[in-house]
């Protein structure tokens, strides 16, 4: 049985709003939190196991200690809802669905780090969204959850909502924080680490959507027992963000450590392949880490079951496995073209460099140039090594991950779909009409 | 499209100036943040702007929003010219903007993207004659889950076929209204924007 912690009542009715939320337990934590000590908030989120859910998985509970309080500087949480991971739709599902989550995990975070201001980061385009959290901010200051003097514990706290206006690069923590001070969103040099320089140069812990939504049961349940749930070091559960052919695409919450399999063909989650198609790959955690082919998705090279966690995927390092990534899992049936889909990617990154770093505003836009060759039927085989020599110069040699972010799609399309890219480079223009993907009957539908 | 009074080919009238609302929840919003940082309000502020003033950000809008928020204009115009919300030229009342990332492709958006080039009768990145669209991809929603989709103004149009589009796009036309991110009744009555 899978347990879920996050979305697990999204069929109550009103669980949108502060009444609902509050009727259906909401808002506890909040007031247990506050009789706690903020360090022994700080302790509980260490003993869960909390990893970071917008895709980094680092541990939460630690990012938390390294804040520096230097005295009479102020302290800012910031919430990175700028969610932007081609493949990954939970953050902006969680936030539509059930607002309140996250502004109490927001409140209880806020005070567990000291801050009097802290800011929600919402992507732009998700302008409905950002509507959706001003109501919900409204309603705790209403109700006397925000503002001065929370539930008489003397503690204060301002929450604002922030939207950006496109920019994938954003997502960066410290991209995100040069846009939050009305900046072009160029992520910053490290260190120093925004827990020591942040937003306007004070202390800043920026978390993801999900990991501070997480803290509400944390703090309701024990950290001890939330790290009972899942599976080794991957505690808890996740939001897997569940796309293209499948049958039943969408946002599951699972516990860390169902299998793969179980994941795409059981009727409980994806439901299988649509059409009845073979699984050919899977991008497991948005598109930025390697997709593996079938067999190595659903199975480790050793031949165990692959699982949903973060280590199990990782399992085999990038020869064989993957990541677990923010959780977006991108399913490809046998008709997809890897070529055509890396191109696809690899656009995505070209276009989403911040221009910065040499290596990834020219080298992303070399590869996307070589890989549309590829799919306009005049590559040559020279062309895949000049590929797998480009993303080999971009990885690591960049201030932020997106440059890796940019490399790993490539490298792993070359390292398991190699005879494509020769495919396309021996049949030239005759692979331009090939069917590359499902040719949708279903938007001829009535 | 605003009159052309300077000449140039992408202008607005000078002294263009926000209704009192909008100018009124700028400045709310510029209060979020500490003393002597209202530069961070720049985007919000902008999507505002774009919807004051017809979808798009002109030289002379950029300005006035450098003016609201007291910095130079140079740090409105390397701020707009970076996020890809922004339009800096002019554009239909409704712009249709198309995912056409990793999971939307999967799903045929670029099929999508040739039915509705057909039937505006415009190709990506072009305005209608009448100036009632235009036609943009986008990089990935967060709306995977529901592909293909276009963003309208604040909607999102999911799980769409051609049919569904179609009717879509219809009724944007037979409204004829502007539709913009920030919508013109959030500026209006802006109570849900607290302090």
């Amino acid at each position: 049985m899978s347990k879920q912690l996050l979305i697990n009542d999204l069929d109550k009715p009103g669980i949108q709003s502060f009444s609902g939320y509050k009727a259906n337990g909401g808002y506890s934590a909040l007031e247990k939190s506050l009789k706690m000590k903020p360090e022994e908030i700080v302790e509980e989120v260490k003993k869960s196991g909390l990893r970071g859910r917008g895709g980094a998985g680092f541990p939460t509970g630690m990012k938390w200690s390294f804040i520096a309080k230097p005295p009479g500087v102020p302290r800012y949480l910031v919430c990175n809802a700028d969610e932007s991971e081609p493949g990954t739709f939970k953050d902006r599902f969680l936030m539509e669905k059930k607002p309140h989550l996250l502004v109490e995990g927001m409140i209880i975070s806020s005070f567990a780090l000291g801050a009097n201001t802290s800011y929600l980061y919402i992507r732009g385009e998700m302008m409905y969204v950002y509507h959706i959290l001003e109501k919900a901010i409204q309603e705790c200051y209403d109700a006397g959850l925000l503002g001065k003097n929370i539930l008489g514990s003397g503690y204060d706290l301002d929450l604002y909502v922030h939207c950006g206006a496109g920019a994938y690069i954003c997502g960066e923590e410290t991209g995100l924080i040069e846009s939050l001070e009305g900046k072009r969103g160029n992520p910053r040099i490290k260190p120093p680490f925004p827990a020591i320089k942040g937003v306007w140069q004070c202390p800043t812990v920026v978390n993801n959507v999900e990991t501070l939504a997480a803290v509400v049961p944390i703090i309701n349940m024990t950290g001890d027992e939330y790290a009972k749930i899942g599976i080794g070091k991957s505690t808890g559960t996740k939001l897997i963000s569940a796309s293209g052919h499948i049958n039943k695409p969408g946002v599951y919450e699972i516990e860390l450590g169902v299998p793969v399999e179980e994941f795409i063909y059981s009727d409980k989650y994806c439901g299988g392949i649509l059409n009845g198609k073979k699984l050919k790959a899977v991008v497991a955690g948005g598109s930025s880490v390697p997709i593996l082919p079938a067999e190595l998705i659903l199975k480790t090279a050793k031949g165990e079951p692959r699982l949903i966690s973060y280590e199990s995927l990782s399992d085999g390092g990038f020869v064989t496995g993957t990541m677990l990534g923010s959780g977006g899992f991108i399913v490809m049936d046998e008709d997809t073209s890897i070529v055509k889909n890396l191109w696809n990617f690899t656009r995505f990154y070209h276009h989403e460099s911040c221009g910065q770093c040499s290596p990834c505003r020219e080298g992303t836009g070399w590869m996307e140039k070589i890989l549309h060759k590829f799919i306009e039927g005049h590559a040559t085989m020279k062309d895949i090594d000049l590929l797998w020599d480009i993303q080999g110069k971009i990885e690591g040699k960049t201030i932020c991950p997106l440059g890796e972010a940019a490399a790993w799609p490539v490298a792993a399309a070359i390292r398991h779909f190699r005879s494509e890219f020769e495919e396309y480079v021996k049949n030239g223009k005759k692979m331009v009409d090939v069917k590359h993907y499902y040719r949708i009957n279903k938007l001829q539908e009535a | 499209m605003q009159s052309n009074s300077s000449g140039s080919k992408y202008s607005h009238k000078k002294n263009l100036k926000f209704s009192d609302d909008a100018l009124a929840l700028a400045q709310k919003i510029m209060k979020r943040y500490p003393e002597g940082k209202q530069k961070s309000a720049i985007l919000p502020v902008l999507h505002i702007a774009q919807t004051e003033f017809d979808g798009w950000l002109s030289v002379e809008t950029m300005d006035y929003v450098a003016s609201i928020l007291n910095i130079q204009p140079i740090e409105v115009y390397e701020v707009a010219s970076f996020y890809s919300m922004f339009n800096l030229k002019p554009v239909g009342k409704c712009v249709i903007e198309v995912c056409r990332t990793g999971p939307c492709w999967l799903m045929g958006a670029e099929d999508l993207v040739k039915f509705i080039e057909k039937k505006l009768g415009i190709t990506e990145g072009q305005t209608t004659p009448d100036g009632m669209f235009t036609l943009k991809t986008v990089e990935c929603l967060a709306s995977c889950g529901t592909a293909p989709m276009m963003q309208i103004g604040e909607t999102y149009h999911e799980n769409l076929t051609f049919d569904k589009c179609g009717t879509i796009l219809d009724e944007y036309k037979n409204k004829g209204e502007q539709v913009s991110h920030f919508r013109t009744e959030r500026i209006k009555h802006h109570s849900d924007i607290h302090q």
